[in-house]
């Protein structure tokens, strides 16, 4: 191996490792202060551990805060949005990707256009449409906020997927004696499980840090969301950083863990040896 | 098995016409093989006659039942695709046994039926595998088990070969006659490759442009082509023209080429003098070395072998054609050759295309 051999990938793997710690470094600042004794927190000066650790924070948190509930909503919320968003995005995705019928051009246009606003600007209508319907203050109507945001993007996201997989397959199937809908169920549901996986994921995170909607319609500590029970570590003289970011590093837990599980389907290539290829 | 019968099947997607009335009668038990280039319609007929494309216009019944508006699963046939389409989560044995499972058929009767089919087809090995672990043969095996489980009313095939190599398709086209020959089940084989349509059919179906242009044995189309595409169409290499016009002189006839050299016919044919026509003769009926009062000079252009026998490239002044030959001594030819067109192997078009 010659000299600049060594040197480009020797460049090439800093550059690697400098782009991960970059990335990473928030989470373990998270990780560091959520562990740094109150007492050591302004007085050791800035340190990348703690000369001693605790679990104050956490044990504060859990049994002393409301942190529990927000967690349980959010969970709530988060978990609704995604399951309602993945059935409705799966069913319209497919017609999408499938049927052409009058009118799908402009449904389609419509659903960009959905896309194009700032949400702040929306606040104030939503708020009005909301309140009279008794939907404020309620982890219903934020789930039908969400669900009403992130319909569109799921859907393009499951239309591609479906496009993907090829058309002769649910074809087989009807002339092997299936409806469409059992072919869509039976062959083409199982092939999209990384679409869906992928979905689920990706309304499931927007849905878990959603902040700007859950401040405005929820006022009260029952039906606040786990990013507006952050804000509650925030008081009018002080800041409890420790608290705070001990409760961060729980709500990472369900993100995680959600990933996990679905990460089998999301890097399988389900359709090989479909067709030629 | 059953019948096939389409009476002036049209169809059009929006304003644009892709089929123009096609008649076919497809008897029970008959091979069909629609042939034809891309384009000509064939794909469309026959996903109408498996009902995956609606019928715009005309009538497709199935053992004398109409079908138009039948879902493919109530219309009881059996489709191979060119995909192979097969079920990539399910194994081969789940693969070939979807149909009759979705048919509720007793668990007894389905293994033993799939056994019956994999047995017949090699799969035995195989039928726990995934499509992903087996070869485009393989795969292609498997979706002929998956449609001859079904014991169906007919088989349509929509170019199942064309993704094989050369070898497999050679090896593949064989089982495919030898299960139609077990079976003997009504076929349509959609091809646009015309060494399949000559050696499957019972009857070829020749299209061109959403119409039918010839329907026949492989080798009525081949001796007697009703028109000008069939000709061209059917045989490889394929049967050479000559524009111009026919004349008479006494008793004997001559072909004047467009570039003015003129072509002594040494017969006569059924077409009137000084009339426009197209003149077409197979490579291997042009007699090379040939001698008597009918031969020409023709230069030669080009040779080649393709180890059976020999591509003969030759040139009448600035009008193309080839010749071939079995014989070997033409291997090693290069400036002029005699040559005959011997008026027993002509075929005559007029003007419109048509055989005379």
């Amino acid at each position: 191996m010659t000299g600049k051999r060594i040197v480009s990938i020797l460049a090439h793997r800093l550059a690697i490792i400098a782009y991960v710690v970059f990335a990473l470094f928030p989470l373990y600042w998270l990780l560091k202060v959520s562990v740094t004794p109150n007492k050591l927190l302004y007085s050791e000066g800035i340190k990348m551990w703690p000369s001693r650790t605790s679990f104050e924070h956490f044990d504060f948190v859990l049994k002393h805060s409301e942190f529990p509930t927000f967690f349980k909503n959010s969970l709530i919320v988060s978990g609704s949005t995604a399951i309602i968003v993945t059935v409705l995005a799966s069913l319209a995705g497919y017609a999408m990707s499938r049927f052409s019928f009058r009118g799908k051009y402009w449904i389609v246009t419509l659903m960009l256009l959905t896309q194009m606003f700032p949400l702040v600007m929306l606040v104030a209508p939503i708020f009005k449409i909301l309140s009279p319907l008794g939907l404020t203050n309620s982890l219903t109507g934020l789930v039908i906020v969400y669900t009403a945001f992130n319909v569109p993007f799921a859907t393009f996201l499951m239309q591609s997927f479906f496009d993907g997989i090829p058309k002769d397959l649910e074809e087989a199937a009807m002339i092997d004696g299936a409806t469409q809908f059992v072919a869509f169920r039976q062959i083409i549901l199982p092939l999209t499980l990384p679409g869906i996986a992928a979905t689920l994921g990706f309304v499931f995170t927007a849905a878990w840090s959603e902040l700007l909607f859950s401040l405005m319609l929820i006022s009260g500590n029952d039906s606040a969301t786990f990013p507006v029970g952050l804000l509650s570590f925030v008081s009018k003289f002080s800041v409890d950083f420790g608290q705070m970011m001990a409760a961060g590093v729980m709500a990472l837990i369900p993100a995680c863990l959600f990933f996990l599980l679905i990460q089998r389907y999301l890097v399988q290539g389900l359709t090989a040896g479909a067709v030629k290829g | 098995m059953a019948s096939i019968d389409i009476a002036n099947i049209r169809k059009s997607y929006g304003i644009h016409p892709v089929l123009h009335g096609i008649d076919l009668a497809i008897k029970d038990g008959e091979f069909v093989v629609l042939v034809g280039p891309s384009g000509c319609g064939k794909s469309t007929l026959l996903r109408m006659i498996a009902g995956l494309e609606a019928v715009t216009d005309g009538e497709i019944r199935i053992d004398g039942k109409r079908v138009n508006d039948l879902a493919p699963k109530d219309r009881d046939i059996a489709m191979v695709f060119q995909s192979y389409a097969l079920y990539p989560h399910m194994s081969v044995a789940k693969n070939m046994s979807y149909s009759l499972r979705l048919r509720k058929t007793a668990k007894d009767r389905i293994a033993s039926v799939v056994a019956g089919a994999a047995s017949k087809l090699g799969l035995d090995p195989l039928m726990e595998r995934r499509p992903k672990a087996l070869s485009g043969g393989q795969r292609q095996r498997v979706a002929m088990g998956r449609a001859i489980v079904r014991e169906p009313k007919a088989f349509l095939f929509d170019e199942p070969l064309s993704n094989l190599d050369a070898r497999l398709r050679e090896q593949m086209r064989a089982e495919i006659k030898k299960l139609h020959q077990d079976l003997g089940a009504t076929s349509i084989y959609v091809t646009h490759d015309q060494i399949e349509a000559m050696t499957l059919a019972d009857r070829i179906v020749a299209m061109h442009g959403g119409i039918i242009q010839q329907v026949g044995s492989p080798l009525e189309l081949y001796d007697n082509p009703a028109n000008l595409f069939v000709a061209g169409f059917i045989g490889s290499p394929g049967m050479n023209f000559f524009e111009g016009r026919y004349m008479v002189t006494g008793d004997t006839a001559s072909f004047a080429l467009t570039g003015g050299i003129v072509l002594p016919l040494g017969g006569t044919a059924n077409l009137q003098d000084g009339s426009r026509a197209t003149l077409g003769i197979r490579p291997e009926h042009v007699v090379l070395g040939a001698d008597g009062p009918d031969v020409m000079k023709a230069s030669v252009d080009l040779v080649e072998p393709t180890g059976f026998g020999i591509i003969v490239h030759l040139k009448l002044g600035p009008v193309a054609f080839k010749a071939f030959t079995l014989d070997r001594r033409f291997l090693g030819m290069h400036g002029e050759v005699d040559v005959r067109l011997p008026v027993e192997n002509l075929h005559f078009f007029n003007d419109a295309g048509k055989k005379v």
